[in-house]
């Protein structure tokens, strides 16, 4: 039996669980002995904290989980002394210990709900207190501060402490992002082990020492990198908080909806907070398997251009001599179906962007299966980073390499078409999500087609073109899947409406295909979804709900991960 | 159950001294005190602890006592109250340091006077005051915003005066 396979049998609460022996340092990925901790959640027995968390380093400072054992008491011949029972014989310690910081011996007997330890959990919140100024009516975190749920659970009603408290500088400035209120800080200090250990970017420390303990950045070192907004999650108290969303809304008021963040290939697994239709942040959601309980600022501030003024938000038709007209979905949808039956086999071109859903692009490439034509992505490739950005900037390529609209390699196709335009053989574009005057088909080429049918979310030169225009949703406005740069399929769920009369190209999709009398067996997106996977592998049993709140990895089931 | 109609006698009969008899009644209350109201000219003097119009106060410094913290909101069994928070952005010249609310509006058609806000106000920041029978000739004007709610409200001795020394 290999170390890591080992287990060991423990007693929490009188109830008796088996443990493995060994996990995974959240840093170095070594094994390391497990803790008391991890043998309670386990049990499901839960341990109150402050400085421990999962994926940091343990740190042990915070006293708050200490808990009571014992083990087995060993006869002369090195064997546990039986008592008459039958049970074990048990050494209690006269001590109580770390739960975060005590690995777990065979037979250990662990207790988390005697009087001693609610003793001792409501004395370390009367010390933790002490210089906490107790302003959760304007802290942001109130609500979802563990200083407030562990106080109201073990907490002393009436305060002893008749001296005066230590006053800390309030509102600092830690970088671009973050402010910092030292005077709630409880010095837990996992937001120095996280910049320092997941990062790698040393910025924070405490200085000082006892009551007067500070945590600050270094001098002149602006705490800047593209990561701090998780300081802001991982923090149990109101100390840093994050400038974008300070004194913006009470927490206790945002609706969560599970979601993935678009902003790159990775595709971050995070929970949409938003209220009366209006969006107030995205938070990370944990998902070992992609972004264990991080992600970048970038893709958490990436929702200001939803709420834009400019986004398109009427069903526009132009005939392509100057005249333009607002239609609604059902006339346009009508006179675009009349035109799309006169078309010849051949003529026409998809651009479906990558930032779609897997279920539009599969409709997209039913859309033009039907019509004979050529389809293609946009690729978008940027900067990588080694902690969570990937280099490919769309949240959806492998799906649309898998649908099959983007071409090998993706973007190949497009100077095809703009080729066949400038020679009229392609006298139809299809553009979904994209600006493709700036990759190849410049507005010149866009003049030349008879038929320019876009759906988009914001103006460009291209909706500006089009014949038939209508207002798309952006994904967090519609319930979807996309596959991230791993080939790991997770679902996104709407959290707001889209502005005006725009709708998801979802629904714009299984309108223009029923109009045109192509089945869609069932045109929900689960339905969609579930027909993608079938047509990918017959064999598969895969579903919609299937995919749970972790996504599932399509490597191995399809070539998704052939190359990523 | 049936009731069996009295049978009237000959007194009765004519109803003559019963319309004397009320006629006497009301000749004794108009030289009796008056107890009728001029009503709206004269208003009844609610008694303590009624509970009127939620209103926002000030302190002795004329800083609003409301940092935003939204529990009224929260509480408002008809959703009456709406508050906007400030923001990233202190209002320096609010006199309050960190926060305190932007707009604030009570729809005065849906508030039922329930007196939850006052209750559950951390701050001591809004209160049902002696206000009743409000009125106006549209929906807009029922719904009261945050300077009318502070000049109707006044001024609340404030013994912490939370931001005095920071």
């Amino acid at each position: 039996m290999s170390e890591e396979e080992k287990r060991i049998r423990v007693v929490i609460d009188g109830n008796a669980v088996e443990v493995p022996a060994t996990s995974r340092d959240p840093v170095t990925g070594k094994p390391v002995p497990t803790t008391m901790i991890q043998a309670c959640k386990a049990a499901g027995v839960k341990v109150p904290h402050y400085c421990y968390h999962r994926d940091l380093p343990v740190a042990g400072n915070c006293r708050m989980c200490l808990v009571e054992f014992g083990t087995p008491a060993l006869g002369p011949d090195r064997k546990p002394i039986i008592e008459t029972d039958g049970t074990p014989r048990i050494n209690r310690s006269p001590r109580p210990v770390i739960a975060c910081a005590t690995p777990v011996s065979p037979g250990m007997e662990i207790y988390t709900d005697t009087p001693k330890v609610r003793k001792m959990r409501r004395e370390v919140l009367e010390f933790l207190l002490i210089n906490h100024p107790l302003d959760c009516p304007i802290c942001d975190q109130a609500g979802e501060c563990k200083l407030q749920e562990y106080s109201v659970e073990y907490g002393d009603a009436n305060s002893r402490f008749v001296e005066n408290k230590e006053h800390k500088p309030k509102q600092v400035e830690l970088g671009p992002r973050i402010i910092l209120d030292d005077e709630r800080c409880i010095l837990c200090t996992r937001c120095i082990r996280f910049t320092r250990d997941i990062v790698g970017d040393d910025a924070l420390g405490i200085i000082n020492r006892g009551g007067r303990s500070t945590l600050t950045n270094y001098p002149g070192r602006p705490f800047d990198n593209n990561y701090t907004l998780n300081t802001v999650d991982i923090c149990p108290v109101g100390a840093h908080t994050s400038k974008d969303f300070r004194s913006r809304m009470r927490v206790w008021f945002l609706k969560e909806t599970p979601s993935i963040c678009a902003g790159c290939g990775t595709g971050c697994n995070m929970i949409i907070g938003s209220r009366e239709n209006k969006i107030y942040r995205f938070t990370p959601r944990r998902n070992d398997a992609v972004n264990k309980s991080w992600m970048c600022d970038y893709g958490r501030l990436n929702f200001k251009w939803i709420e834009s003024k400019e986004r398109l938000n009427r069903v526009v038709v132009r005939d392509g001599r100057g005249r333009e007209e607002i239609s609604d979905w059902a006339s346009a949808l009508g006179s675009l179906v009349a035109r799309l039956k006169t078309l010849p086999h051949g003529v026409s071109g998809v651009i479906g962007s990558a930032g779609l859903s897997v279920e539009e692009l599969f409709l997209l490439k039913m859309l033009s299966n039907w019509l004979g034509g050529v389809t293609d992505s946009v690729p978008n490739i940027g900067e990588e980073d080694n902690l969570l950005v990937s280099a490919d900037k769309n949240p959806n390529s492998k799906g649309a390499e898998l649908t099959g609209v983007a071409a090998k390699p993706m973007g190949s196709e497009i100077k095809h078409m703009a080729g066949r335009i400038k020679d009229g053989t392609l006298k139809a574009l299809f553009v979904f999500g994209e600006d493709v005057t700036e990759h190849g088909i410049v507005p010149e080429l866009l003049d030349k087609l008879e038929l320019l049918v876009v759906a988009d979310v914001l103006p460009n030169s291209t909706s500006n073109a089009a014949h038939y225009l209508f207002p798309g949703a952006a994904y967090v406005e519609k319930k979807g899947t996309f596959l991230n740069v791993r080939g790991r399929a997770q679902r996104f769920f709407k959290a707001v409406e889209p502005p005006g009369s725009a709708h998801a190209e979802f629904e714009l999709l299984v309108e223009l295909l029923r109009l045109l009398r192509i089945t869609v067996d069932n045109n929900t997106v689960e339905g969609v979804f579930e027909r993608f996977i079938s047509e990918l592998d017959e064999s598969s049993d895969l579903t919609w709900d299937g995919l749970g709140d972790d996504g599932v990895d399509m490597t191995g089931r399809t070539d998704a991960g052939g190359s990523g | 159950m049936r009731i069996e109609r009295k049978e009237l006698n000959w007194w009765e009969k004519p109803y003559i001294p019963a319309v004397v008899y009320g006629f006497l009644v009301t000749v004794r209350r108009f030289f009796s005190r008056k107890v009728t109201m001029q009503y709206p000219e004269e208003r009844w003097v609610v008694p303590e602890g009624f509970r009127g119009a939620p209103y926002l106060v000030r302190d002795q410094e004329g800083r609003i006592k409301c940092v935003a913290c939204q529990l009224c909101e929260f509480v408002c069994p008809p959703k009456a109250i709406t508050v906007t928070p400030p923001g990233p952005e202190a209002d320096p010249e609010a006199g309050n340091v960190e926060k305190c609310p932007r707009d604030f509006h009570i729809d005065m058609l849906r508030c039922i006077y329930c007196g939850l806000c006052q209750e559950v106000c951390p701050e001591e920041a809004i209160f049902l005051m002696k206000d009743n029978t409000l009125c106006g000739y549209n929906r807009e004007e029922m719904d009261y915003d945050m300077g009318r709610l502070l000049d109707l409200g006044g001024v609340r001795e404030d013994k912490i005066r939370k931001w005095k020394n920071k």
